[in-house]
């Protein structure tokens, strides 16, 4: 077991050592520790446009992606429709599909309608592939408990949207939080739809992508260990709220 | 022909004892119930048995054979579980032939084994189903057949019948017994329904606190308890207490009443059961007067409760004939055997 | 009260699902089609999409080297599952049952901490440390173990370890998640009526985990076999792999209809797999 753990830890071992490297080239022998390759990486304006996009993808496509997930989840869950299976099925669908296909088929649609590439294209790339993530946790919370405190608000004379946004959504809040933190991840780590989509305003795994044509550079290290770090606050944040949440 | 010997077995959880010295023996063709309220140790100390939970100190004797060391598997005993633990990726007659195809009997055999089994807890044909097909009363059944099915020297029951409704849990309680005498095994009961234990068990043990409160036939129990916890858990009674005044006699709110043991000046109780106190005049022991406080039909009676001058309470039984309503005034008395010392 | 309850009608649910639904269709399922009817028209000479044809797909199997990397595909990823899978389970089962209760949670949470650098990332990481002048070599020369630094990067075998890195982890969350939502009591059960443990273990505990197993490798099918990263970053240019040559029908030959072609075949293997798992995959979902 302490083998299986030492192999993951391999390589983000080496990549957070080395982007103090004091030396030139992010391996070994390590020449001193520095912070040098992170100011540089911040004072790289590839890589701080880049963050800027990855934040303006990932913000916008996680609210959206939650936003029309939970309200799916609510109607799914609250009223009899025919087919919901298929519904469903059809939501979650493209949790099923490589992102490949994802990223190529509006890649091949924009070219069609003469569209360019952009940055619209992946935020809406990416809650084609987060919201069915967003619909599955809203749903997994929307059960019979939460289902008679909105027949009481009814019952007290709310309307349905009353009750959608001032009763269940705050019910729910830690989900949603939850959901929204787990899309933004996703789309801040996402690398296909971004590649294909974009051409000048790129996301940060794209700037990484292409610092990486230029070989071996301690400041993708720093980047990276960057990223890293970002990714797992953010999760941090998740498990504050999704433990809280587990009477 | 004692089948099982506990000796004298305490389970610690750090500084909380589940059981403390609990010692008992069983003869081999008995249906044990195990009854007590919640956290009494019944459980704790069927999981001891069973093989499931190690205890701290003491030892466990089957047919014989010491198997304190010996895991669930070697030891010849089964468990049917509360929520019965069915295998839900087999079918009913691969749950129930489980037990025998790890003792490598062949298939042939086994199938005949498995068809007789199905059918003696009544579900024969059922052997294709699948366990999310069947009701809960058919599951508990499967799970019987499943656990008897390896011929064990004693079969553990773990509050099989909680999770049935009324009439099913009737129903269940007459096969179980039919069961038991049928297969002839020592069956190990845990419930905390008093009347579950009386219409099953031919020994009741009564836990309460991690200790053995009493043990003994049915009838004995609910007639002489032997302690107050008992006389209370089996069902109701008018409590006498007051001073041992001589050798026999204790001093009470009624008068002097017989009494067994205890020094003079100790303070002491005895009970009577609600059906044996007598309003009509004809018992032996006067209890003195008193006027109705409140009267509920049964049905087949009323629940009497009754206050005297003096304060003691009494709780007694009167046929609908008598029509009692509160605010009568009673004269009670009961025969000398049925009071009893706790 | 009663005349605001029929307000409930069908229609209502649907009205809250329509945005997902409609986003869907709109921004997936439209432009997988699009796509598909993309490479029903190969380029002409002119470089202009042709008339209505199967010839790309025709001129996808006939070329050698396209249905290498297929086949290298296939393989690949058939691999990553098989070694993912079997080194993820034994992992998933000591968190799950030898780990004691209070440190699972950070037990899991280590094990799959990794998970959250961005794959690019990862796949560099590796190249760091498998790269001549890196650091498993630059170890191995120290310790005098070799003489010269070994080529452990730029070929399949790096590939595949950078996946099996990242499916080790993704499987071993899932496995861990299946193993702990089995309910205790059967094992206890199997004990009671004479299994020993090995025994409680192969015929109870491992099929009801099998849908969990069965998730995990789908997912490890899907992500690998439409993985590009990885193959281009560790993978060096003997070998390609389908996405890296669907990347170069798209940027270098600016073949659209071609490259439409191979992603749609992409697509169907991993529907064959989806079909292959099915069975598993439904139980899953119960």
């Amino acid at each position: 077991m302490a083998l299986c753990y030492a192999f993951i830890f391999l390589p983000v071992g080496v990549l957070v050592l080395f982007s103090f490297q004091g030396g030139d080239l992010p391996v070994p022998p390590l020449h001193g520790l520095s912070l040098r390759w992170y100011a540089a990486a911040f004072n790289d304006g590839r890589l701080v446009d880049g963050f800027a996009n990855s934040l303006l993808v990932g913000g916008v496509s996680s609210a959206l992606s939650v936003f029309i997930g939970f309200l799916a989840a609510f109607g799914l869950a609250r009223y009899e429709i025919p087919g919901k299976a298929l519904l469903r099925a059809l939501i979650m669908l493209p949790l099923a599909v490589s992102y490949l296909l994802v990223g190529m088929g509006l890649l091949v649609s924009a070219s069609v309608l003469g569209l360019g590439p952009s940055l619209a294209t992946v935020i809406v790339g990416h809650v084609v592939i987060n919201m069915p993530l967003a619909f599955a946790i809203c749903q997994a919370q929307l059960g019979e408990h939460q289902r008679r405190i909105e027949s009481a608000a009814r019952d007290l004379g709310a309307g349905t949207f009353r009750v959608l946004f001032g009763i269940t959504a705050p019910m729910i809040a830690p989900a949603l939080i939850a959901a929204f933190c787990l899309c933004f991840t996703l789309s801040w780590d996402e690398f296909l739809i971004a590649y294909f989509n974009t051409r000048f305003q790129v996301t940060l795994p794209v700037v990484i992508w292409d610092l990486l044509r230029g070989g071996l550079n301690p400041e993708t290290n720093a980047a990276g260990s960057f990223i890293f770090l970002v990714s797992i606050s953010v999760m941090a944040v998740v498990e504050i709220f999704l433990l809280r949440r587990r009477r | 022909m004692t089948h099982l010997v506990v000796e004298t077995i305490s389970k610690l959880y750090g500084a909380s004892a589940a059981l403390r010295d609990v010692s008992l023996t069983v003869a081999g063709q008995d249906y044990v119930v195990l009854l007590g309220p919640s956290g009494s140790g019944k459980t704790t100390l069927l999981s001891v048995i069973g093989g499931f939970t190690a205890p701290t100190s003491g030892r466990i004797h089957i047919a014989g054979r010491d198997v304190t060391e010996v895991g669930p598997a070697k030891r010849p005993t089964t468990t049917v579980f509360q929520d019965y633990a069915l295998f839900p990726h087999m079918s009913v007659e691969k749950n129930v032939g489980y037990g025998l195809k790890l003792r490598r009997v062949p298939a042939a055999e086994r199938a005949l084994q498995v068809g007789r089994a199905l059918e003696m807890v009544g579900l024969a044909g059922f052997g294709r189903r699948g366990i999310h097909e069947l009701s809960g009363g058919q599951r508990q059944r499967v799970a019987l057949a499943r656990a008897l099915i390896v011929e064990p020297q004693i079969l553990l029951l773990d509050e099989p019948l909680g999770a049935l409704d009324l009439n099913l849990r009737r129903q269940m309680q007459d096969e179980l017994l039919a069961l038991q005498r049928r297969t002839g095994r020592c069956f190990i009961h845990v419930t905390h329904d008093q009347e579950e234990a009386m219409a099953l068990a031919s020994m009741i043990v009564v836990m309460n606190q991690g200790r053995i409160e009493d043990a003994g036939p049915p009838a004995r129990i609910y007639a002489r308890p032997a302690t107050r916890f008992t006389a209370n858990f089996m069902g109701e009674s008018t409590e006498f207490s007051g001073i041992v005044e001589a050798p026999g006699v204790i001093g009470t709110k009624v008068g002097k009443l017989p009494h067994e043991g205890g020094a003079a000046g100790a303070e002491a109780t005895v009970i009577i059961r609600p059906e044996n106190i007598r309003a009509d005049g004809g018992g032996a022991i006067a209890l003195g007067q008193a006027r109705i406080t409140e009267a509920v039909f049964q049905g087949a009676h009323y629940r009497v409760l009754a206050a005297a001058e003096s304060g003691q309470r009494f709780n007694l039984r009167m046929p609908p004939a008598a029509a009692p309503a509160p605010g009568d005034v009673l004269t009670l008395s009961c025969a000398e055997v049925d009071l009893v010392p706790v | 009260m009663a005349v605001g309850m029929t307000r409930r009608t069908p229609p209502a649910g649907l009205l809250f699902a329509l945005p997902a639904l409609a986003w869907i269709g709109l921004f997936f399922l439209v432009p997988v089609l699009i796509m598909a009817g993309y490479s029903l028209h190969p380029l002409n000479d002119a470089g202009v999409p042709g008339p209505l044809s199967l010839a790309d797909y025709a001129a996808f199997f006939a070329e050698p080297a396209y249905v290498q990397a297929l086949v290298d595909s296939v393989v690949t990823t058939v691999i990553v599952v098989v070694a993912s899978t079997l080194l993820a389970y034994p992992f998933a089962w000591c968190i799950a049952c030898v780990v004691p209760r209070r440190y699972q949670r950070i037990a899991l949470i280590a094990a799959i901490l990794p998970f959250w650098t961005s794959y690019v990332v990862r796949s560099y990481a590796w190249l760091l440390a498998l790269s001549p002048v890196g650091a498993v070599n630059k170890t191995l020369l120290a310790l005098h173990l070799v003489g010269r630094p070994l080529m452990f990067a730029y070929n399949p075998q790096a590939t595949e370890l950078g996946f099996v890195h990242f499916f080790l982890m993704l499987n071993t969350l899932t496995i861990y998640a299946s193993l702990t939502q089995i309910n205790p009591r059967y094992e206890l059960a199997a004990r009671d009526l004479g299994a020993s443990a090995l025994r409680g273990f192969l015929t109870i505990t491992l099929p009801l985990s099998l849908p969990g197993v069965a998730v995990g490798a789908f997912l490890t099918i899907v992500l690998c076999i439409g993985d590009y990263v990885t193959p281009q970053i560790l993978g060096g240019f003997r070998e390609l792999l389908l996405p890296q040559l669907i990347i170069m029908q798209v940027q270098r030959q600016l073949d659209l209809p071609m490259a439409s072609c191979m992603s749609l075949l992409l697509t169907v293997l991993v529907a064959l797999a989806y079909l292959a798992l099915q069975r598993w995959l439904r139980i899953a979902r119960l």
